[in-house]
């Protein structure tokens, strides 16, 4: 059996030390080490995208990254974008226009949707569509999603206009 | 999903690399971007006892355009191809078949050496490159060597590159004329059912050069060299088109799968090429 690496990892802006199998994938290691269960396991093979955290500014799917590929790295998840009484814009938008249902592919969608108003902070619709197309949704038929996305888009840039 | 366990290595230089593989033979493997081989270890379809990451292995990163020639170390991103104004100048058609593989979150993962290496015949590269007549660098215990595109393929994961070697670079020179990369697939995120790479050099009203590749209608990518002849010295009227579109039908072997019966997939194919010819023709 290999041995145990000791890995090290800044998640949500704190430093975490621990000893891992190299196998580990970094879904498990966030959920069940950290408990951080924000970050879902949806459909484990790649796919959904419920398990989108941020590793070193890339938005990626994290049942598909071993624990020690992500050694050294900082890691962002939705438990680091808000809290409940201080939720991120995107956030807010996907609670008011309803960009959710059940709610079990919300992290993913809002931090992959996090960086994509990074990359791109006046996307149209279909560059929406386009950059959220590796986060799957079983409930909201995605139309409201879409919605909140792109409400939260418009509020990030007239809070900036209003700060210059 | 858990894979069986693995020693785990992150060496820097390349000659560690090679010392690996030299030392466990088929028992290591190198690991780039891990999207096609991690969730294949997660099935345990593969089984990879000494894991070689290369995320810090130095001189594989890098995109170059100079003196004609276009080089990519085998750790460039998909996003990194999309991202780079340099390379959607110099070759467009990089940028809209990267576009056309998988997802964002898979393409911040996914590196050009890693979808070339694979020998999946599904993967999107590997027929692109062969349109662009590119050549792979190897590095292995006896030096380096340069493999064409098109002499790369042998079969389904079987390629020209011996397991103790280590591709480092895709290089080829900047293409001209017109270009297309066109997919059917299912959805978004899905390999394709069929997927033409097309080049297209234009003099005055014909047509003076033409490279044409499909992916995913046999167990390689296929370079039909006839199809592009056939299309070579002509306007590209109805007749010149339908002469490629037979050549290519003659050289691609698809199996049915669950993307559809033979017989779709020879379908899709004239399809997707017909659209590639006719967009890269628009564009030269
Ligand atoms: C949901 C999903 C959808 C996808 N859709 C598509 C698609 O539509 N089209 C497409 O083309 N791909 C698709 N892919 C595959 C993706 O593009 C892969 O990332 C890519 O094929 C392999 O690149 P990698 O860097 O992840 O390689 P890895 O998974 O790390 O490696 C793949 C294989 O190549 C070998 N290898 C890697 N790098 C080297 C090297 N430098 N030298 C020698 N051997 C090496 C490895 O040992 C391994 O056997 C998809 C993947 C997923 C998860
Ligand atoms: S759980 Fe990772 S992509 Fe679905
Ligand atoms: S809200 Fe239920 S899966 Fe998206």
């Amino acid at each position: 059996m290999p041995d145990k690496m000791h890995v090290k990892l800044t998640v949500n802006g704190e430093a975490q030390e621990f000893l891992a199998e190299p196998r580990e994938l970094l879904i498990y290691a966030l959920r069940e080490r950290l408990n951080l269960t924000g970050p879902h396991v949806g459909c484990d093979t790649s796919h959904c995208g419920a398990c989108t955290v941020i590793v070193d500014g890339k938005t990626v799917k994290s049942c598909t990254l071993f624990v020690a590929q992500a050694n050294g790295a900082e890691i962002t998840t939705i438990e680091g974008l808000g809290s409940p009484d201080d939720l991120s814009p995107l956030q807010r938008a996907f609670r008011e226009h309803h960009g959710l249902q059940c709610g079990f592919c919300t992290p993913g969608m809002i931090t992959r949707a996090t960086k994509l108003l990074e990359e791109n902070p006046t996307p149209t619709e279909e560059e929406v569509r386009f950059g959220m197309a590796g986060n799957l949704c079983r409930c909201t038929g995605y139309q409201n999603i879409v919605k909140s996305i792109l409400a939260a888009a418009a509020e990030i840039n007239a809070a900036k206009e209003a700060a210059e | 999903m858990i894979p069986a366990p693995f020693e785990y290595y992150r060496p820097r230089e390349m000659a560690a690399v090679l010392a690996l593989l030299a030392e466990h033979g088929d028992e290591a493997r190198v690991m780039a971007g891990g999207h096609s081989l991690i969730p294949m270890m997660k099935l345990r379809m593969a089984e990879v006892p000494h894991l070689i990451d290369l995320q810090d292995v130095e001189g594989l990163s890098g995109i170059t355009v100079s003196g004609g020639e276009i080089r990519l170390g085998a750790m460039v991103t998909q996003a990194e191809i999309i991202d780079s104004k340099e390379l959607a100048q110099a070759a467009p058609i990089l940028r809209e078949a990267a576009l056309q593989i998988a997802d964002p979150q898979v393409r911040a993962m996914g590196t050009v050496g890693g979808n070339v290496a694979n020998g999946d015949p599904g993967n999107d590269m590997p027929g692109l490159m062969q349109c662009l007549g590119a050549r792979f660098t190897l590095v292995g215990p006896e030096g380096e060597r340069e493999v064409a595109a098109r002499d790369f393929y042998e079969a389904a994961y079987m390629t020209e590159r011996d397991d103790d070697e280590v591709l480092t670079a895709v290089a080829f020179a900047v293409p001209e004329g017109g270009y297309a990369y066109e997919k059917q697939k299912r959805k978004i995120g899905d390999y394709a059912t069929a997927a033409a790479a097309v080049q297209i050099r234009r003099e005055g009203a014909s047509c003076a050069a033409a490279s044409i590749a499909m992916t995913n209608l046999s167990d390689t990518p296929v370079w039909s060299e006839a199809a592009a002849e056939a299309l070579v010295g002509t306007e590209l009227g109805p007749e010149a088109i339908e002469a490629a579109v037979t050549a290519m039908l003659a050289e691609i072997d698809p199996s049915e799968d669950n993307r559809g019966p033979v017989e779709f997939k020879r379908h899709a194919a004239v399809v997707i090429l017909r659209r590639a010819i006719a967009r890269a023709w628009s564009r030269a």
